[in-house]
């Protein structure tokens, strides 16, 4: 199935968890600083293994930057 | 008496006591080394991070700099240009840094990045309802300052002049009656372009400045932090100590009694 990764379509597996998605941008260590969105909507890092993706998803991957 | 003591004057929002007056906009710095550098030499406590996408490959960790200078974070939601972005970001930086604290900005123009007013106002709203702690960006307008507390914001931060302008306050009398009718602290927020103009904002009233360019774009950032933070500090004791009246014509600080008559 396809998603959108931060603005850029991606090929994931069918089922694919959030997880999976994170897992494609070869994050160094998912630590803090890292949060998620699916759909304009939060998925808590607690939910990431288990919340799966819908095909078409929007899918916006973030991590901390200086800023402000 | 007024205390000389800066560190026996805390400034505390929504009940937690900052030593530092100097809150610290971590946006410009050359390097992760740099602003570590400069966070020391400002004595910032409460620093600024904001969220972007993640790139492939990224290496050095904010956090990791902010973590071990032992600062709290202060996510913002730069880059909001509607309500519903800035909420959204808040709740995602709630998630990534494990605060509900927020610098909330919505911004209504990119030329000036100013204050888009009924947006600010709506996010505020809601981000107070979800129990965040919200410290607005917000124009230096007393009116509209009022309604950001009225909603429940923990601090207002009116700026003195647009984001990275470096023109310092450019409506000193706005800026006091903010101050004057402000029941939550008031921070300067934008505009500071060098120490003179944080001494000005703290011998207004501020209870703070929040300050990123002037300091991560000077030529050298280190003094320039460590010259903020000194020009806060010192506009706070002159606020403490009551600055004398404006006066038209002099007046004398010699006493005349006992002045000799040469001429006879």
């Amino acid at each position: 199935m396809k998603v959108l990764l931060n603005g850029t379509e991606a090929e994931l597996a069918d089922g694919a968890t959030v997880q999976a998605a994170v897992d494609a941008l070869e994050l160094p260590a998912a630590g803090r600083g890292v949060a998620v969105a699916v759909d304009a909507e939060v998925v808590p890092r607690t939910h990431w293994q288990t919340h799966k993706l819908d095909d078409g998803a929007r899918v916006e991957i973030l991590r901390a930057i200086q800023g402000g | 008496m007024a205390t000389t003591d800066v560190s026996a004057d805390p400034l505390t929002i929504a009940g937690t006591e900052l030593r530092s007056r100097l809150l610290l906009g971590t946006g410009g710095f050359r390097s992760l080394d740099a602003l570590a550098t400069a966070i020391e030499a400002s004595g910032a406590e409460l620093v600024t991070v904001a969220l972007r996408r993640i790139e492939p490959g990224q290496r050095g960790s904010i956090v990791d700099v902010l973590d071990s200078a032992g600062v709290r974070l202060l996510p913002n939601t730069a880059g909001c240009f509607t309500a519903r972005d800035a909420v959204l970001t808040a709740k995602l930086a709630r998630e990534a840094f494990e605060t509900d604290w927020v610098k909330l900005e919505v911004i209504g123009d990119e030329r000036t990045l100013l204050p888009d007013a009924p947006a600010l106002l709506e996010a505020a709203e809601e981000l107070v309802d979800e129990g965040f702690t919200v410290l607005p960006y917000t124009n230096d307008d007393p009116i509209l300052a009022r309604r950001l507390e009225d909603v429940g914001c923990a601090a207002v931060m009116p700026l003195g002049s647009p984001i990275g302008s470096g023109m310092g306050l450019l409506n000193t009398y706005n800026l006091r009656l903010i101050r004057e009718r402000a029941g939550v602290p008031v921070i300067l927020d934008a505009g500071v372009g060098t120490a003179s103009d944080a001494a000005l904002a703290m011998e207004l009233g501020h209870d703070g400045v929040l300050c990123a360019s002037a300091i991560s774009r000077a030529d050298d950032p280190i003094a320039m932090a460590r010259a903020i933070r000194l020009g806060t500090e010192a506009g706070r004791l002159a606020y403490r100590a009551g600055r004398i009246p404006r006066r038209l014509y002099a007046q004398a600080s010699t006493p005349e009694e006992g002045t000799p008559d040469f001429a006879g």
